[in-house]
């Protein structure tokens, strides 16, 4: 078996660069699952189905004219609302349950989501061009699609905003407060309900605006949720809760283990090398985690 | 064992088993619904041993389901012919089993789809079992899901187009006689595990299981080998549904491996909600569960016709949120005498709403 990568070293800076544009995208999606996951201890498996139905959101405009870019404004602000109804049909109710309830009830709105995006959106595998062009790096042996950079510098901005509103406003400090101590923050007189439902929002917007640059970047279809779901899980629990940093590294790692997977193993693998790497880390979490059991043994 | 059977509870059994034996010739038309009710509470009984008893809630149960199919009919097809040919050329066309062969394979090939796996179960266990709670759920999730894709991407087994399971001789009795013959087969699979499984649950083995539920560090300080056990349990799972999913494959005939073998949407979680509608952690619960779920989708999903999924969605929803307790705790907390909890009259009198 030759690999094509290994004879033309200069295929490694593109899979390298793919990657890491690809990564940026990852990690806005992963932060708004760590979000959602320290303040309301779920697990969303329907976060990849709030990231295409962004990015259908951005095709929707694209369909009747409208340049799918300005999908970025318009999907996080539907979504967002997307978000709130769900919170207060299904979420609300699992929200204080254990954590197989969330995982298995979010696994219904997952199916269910799917299927209403099939429906109105036809099981075909769709692009919204943004002709944005290509820029050619190293002799034209490079080729980078100004569309992904536009891409990853939307997310960096997106992911700045979010820190600076969790930052300084009124309803960032309840939801970081809430993250910390629930029945305390209730005590001081945060609305824990209010806030659920806003930091549900916030991360379906955030998954708005990945799912729209997903739409002008990728493709999209409504069966291909799950492995956004994965990819951010595995982000979130290689970084921790609540580290930034940690997430973009550990996204812009994953980005560039799966391009350095396509080209090693065949694209038919692409997915299933996603899964079998989570696997890997949640054996290689568990060895460790049993390493520190045994020292105080 | 039978002496600590009650005699009422052998008269239910023995109903149970002569309805099993007698309805199929009754209404010969559901054949095939009868064999899948079964199918069912297999997949159902079995996935109970980890989300019910253990409390380790398993997406992954999928993978054992899915090998055993690959497993059962690749054995029966390599016997005799060469695989990889019968993958390209369509199967049935080309080959033909007489029925001795199909037979001798079958039978091997259902030996087989039990065994690997449950070896399958006894390697990755250690590893996989170590985890706990939601880590473990999601892992599962990701193991049945990279097996779908995985069997998708190998060209032997015919990848994501599938293969043809070896068809039934036809010189020994048309497609009715081969239905009769699935379905008893299905029926002498569920009995064996239900026997089993009952049995298992009379032993220490289920108070081990309820005590790694309830506390598994508070367990394994007890003196417990808790990995053992936990391990052991998966590999029960695994050779019951790695048999079933031998025999499914059969039945339908033709094996893919996202929307047949490795299928995480419909049986995957299938038997995660048929479990927890009938109850968890109960003998009985998934029974009722399966079957329950069993007729409420063979009897509307042909009015939802298209909508098949979304109603899916929307019943795993209710269900998890408003019936979390399955239809066994229900009837638990209305009727606690049924399940032999004595009540104190004078507590009954004693205890005081607050409202």
């Amino acid at each position: 078996m030759d690999f094509l990568i290994f004879e033309h070293p200069i295929l490694i800076v593109q899979a390298l660069m793919d990657g890491v544009l690809l990564g940026i995208l990852f990690a806005l999606i992963a932060y708004g699952m760590a979000l959602q996951w320290g303040v309301m201890n779920i697990i969303n498996i329907a976060q990849g189905e709030l990231v295409i139905m962004g990015g259908y959101v951005a095709y929707f405009l694209y369909m009747y004219g409208i340049h799918p870019a300005y999908g970025v404004i318009v999907s996080p602000i539907v979504m967002y609302f997307v978000g709130i109804g769900i919170y207060k049909l299904v979420i609300n109710k699992v929200v204080d349950k254990d954590l197989f309830t969330s995982i298995l009830a979010t696994f219904g709105i997952s199916i269910l989501m799917m299927q209403l995006m099939n429906f109105v959106f036809g099981a075909d595998v769709v692009v919204a061009q943004s002709n944005f062009g290509t820029t050619m790096l190293f002799d034209n042996s490079v080729t980078l699609p100004n569309s992904k950079i536009f891409a990853s510098v939307v997310s960096v901005l997106a992911a700045i905003v979010l820190v600076l509103y969790m930052k300084k406003s009124k309803l960032g400090r309840a939801i970081r407060a809430t993250a910390q101590n629930a029945r305390a923050a209730k005590i001081l007189g945060v609305d824990t309900e209010k806030v659920y439902a806003s930091t549900f929002g916030i991360n379906a917007a955030l998954c708005g605006v990945a799912g729209a640059l997903i739409a002008i970047t990728f493709t999209l279809h409504p069966y291909v949720g799950l492995p956004y779901t994965v990819r951010s899980f595995m982000i979130v629990i290689v970084a921790g809760l609540g580290n930034l940093p940690g997430v973009a590294l550990s996204g812009m790692g994953l980005g560039v283990f799966e391009e350095f997977a396509d080209y090693l193993l065949g694209t038919e693998f692409r997915i299933a090398a996603v899964f079998l790497l989570l696997v890997l880390i949640l054996m290689y979490r568990r060895f460790k985690l049993a390493r520190s059991r045994e020292y105080l043994k | 064992m039978l002496s600590n059977i009650k005699k009422k509870d052998l008269f239910i059994y023995l109903g149970v088993l002569a309805f099993a034996l007698i309805a199929p010739n009754v209404f010969p038309d559901y054949r095939i619904q009868f064999t899948f009710w079964l199918v069912l509470i297999i997949l159902a009984i079995t996935w109970n041993i980890q989300g019910g008893e253990m409390g380790y809630n398993t997406f992954g149960n999928i993978m054992f389901f899915g090998v055993g199919m690959y497993v059962c009919s690749g054995i029966q097809i390599g016997l005799f012919f060469d695989l990889a040919e019968w993958t390209v050329s369509g199967g049935e066309k080309t080959f033909v089993h007489t029925p001795d062969q199909y037979f001798q394979g079958l039978w091997v090939g259902l030996l087989a789809a039990a065994i690997i796996p449950a070896i399958i179960a006894l390697i990755i266990g250690y590893g996989v079992l170590g985890l706990r709670g939601h880590y473990f759920a999601i892992c599962t999730l990701g193991i049945g899901i990279a097996s779908g894709e995985v069997a998708g991407g190998i060209e032997l087994i015919g990848a994501g187009q599938g293969m043809t399971a070896p068809p039934w001789p036809k010189d020994i009795g048309g497609t009715e006689y081969r239905n009769e013959f699935f379905y008893y087969l299905t029926l002498a699979l569920f009995v064996m595990t239900f026997v089993f499984i009952k049995w298992l649950y009379s032993t220490r083995f289920r108070l081990v299981l309820n005590a790694i539920r309830d506390n598994e560090d508070k367990a394994e300080a007890m003196g417990i080998e808790t990995m053992r056990y936990k391990i052991t349990g998966w590999v029960i799972s695994a050779f019951f549904v790695g048999l079933a999913g031998g025999l499914v494959g059969n039945i339908v005939g033709y094996i893919e491996p996202v929307e047949v073998a490795f299928d995480g949407r419909e049986m995957g979680v299938f038997m995660v909600l048929m479990c927890i509608l009938g109850g968890k952690g109960t003998l009985w619960g998934p029974v009722i569960g399966a079957s329950v779920f069993h007729i409420f989708k063979e009897s509307f999903w042909s009015f939802f016709l298209g909508w098949q999924y979304v109603a899916l969605g929307v019943l795993i929803i209710v269900i998890v949120v408003y019936l979390p307790e399955g239809i066994m705790g229900f009837l638990r907390e209305k009727k606690p005498e049924w399940f032999g909890e004595v009540m104190d009259e004078e507590d009954r009198k004693a205890q005081v709403t607050l409202d």
